[in-house]
């Protein structure tokens, strides 16, 4: 089971849950993804030290996407 | 570029970080608090010099030139401040998602200081929740940044997990959208920071 996780002011959300063998699960996770990208979220796949991947569109095999906010010098 | 930080866009006048401009602007920090130093050093000598009576004017410029490079020091220092002590809820929350992003050592270390530790191809990064240290290859010099996860309300370690995604995602990015606070020797910073912070140095500059 994949995930889609937001992490804001409860700690984290999780957004949405799905399979690739279940397009229906797939399909909602999909749109929950672009509604938080409108939202000004960044989307990334973390791949362990040093490695993440910015992404633009859900990958259905990852097994954890998560959303963070942008940063900015203070 | 494959993985460029969007952040970078924001700050489209500053050119990208990279090894090279990192030892450049260290250069230049030096070159600045000598310069800073020098004339009351200079000051110090020869009121020295001139007269026994003026050595306690002598000591006050040396005190100035000693306190000129503090006082940068300790607003790099800053940069890191300890983590605000928080057990609620979402703080336990944020904690288990950003102890799942990183292995054992950085999670105890994290644990213990409230800084996470983290290699990079320009040192070795120590982050806090506004702001990071960069242990420059050797340990010897500290660049101490300012930058934070936008937006209210955030638990203290989403705050760090939002800064370990944006290195990671790509780092020479997350230099350039940071803000450059301080760049110098390691004891000096080391002596500004609260105690757990200064085991994370100590850390990382084992790692470095």
């Amino acid at each position: 089971m994949s995930r889609l996780i937001r992490m804001d002011q409860t700690g984290h959300t999780t957004l949405a849950e799905w399979t690739v063998d279940d397009p229906v699960s797939a399909e909602a996770a999909v749109a929950a993804f672009r509604t938080e990208l409108e939202q000004g979220y960044y989307a990334l796949v973390s791949h362990g030290e040093g490695q993440a991947e910015q992404v633009r569109e859900l990958p259905l095999d990852a097994s954890v996407v998560i959303l963070r906010r942008p940063i900015a010098g203070g | 570029m494959a993985n460029v930080l969007p952040e970078v866009a924001n700050v489209y006048w500053r050119p990208r970080v990279t090894d090279g401009s990192l030892r450049r602007v260290g250069r230049l920090w030096t070159l600045s608090s000598v310069a800073h130093a020098l004339p009351f050093v200079a000051g110090a000598v020869a009121l020295g010099l001139a007269a026994p009576i003026m050595l306690p004017f002598a000591a006050l410029c040396l005190a100035h030139a000693w306190a000129i490079p503090e006082l940068y020091a300790a607003r790099g220092a800053r940069s890191v401040k300890p983590r605000s002590a928080s057990g609620a809820e979402p703080e336990q929350v944020a904690l288990g998602l950003l102890g799942d992003l990183v292995d054992h050592v950085p999670r105890e270390l994290y644990a213990q200081t409230g800084l996470m530790i983290e290699r990079g191809r320009l040192g070795v990064w120590l982050l806090g929740e506004a702001g990071a240290l960069l242990l420059r290859p050797g340990g010897r010099r500290v660049n101490c940044y300012c930058v934070k996860a936008t937006g209210a309300g955030l638990p203290p370690s989403d705050r760090v997990a939002h800064l370990l995604l944006a290195l990671r995602t790509d780092e020479s990015g997350f230099a350039t959208v940071a803000n450059l606070a301080f760049s110098g020797a390691r004891w000096r910073v080391r002596r500004r920071l609260t105690a757990p912070a200064r085991k994370a140095l100590d850390a990382a500059a084992r790692l470095a």
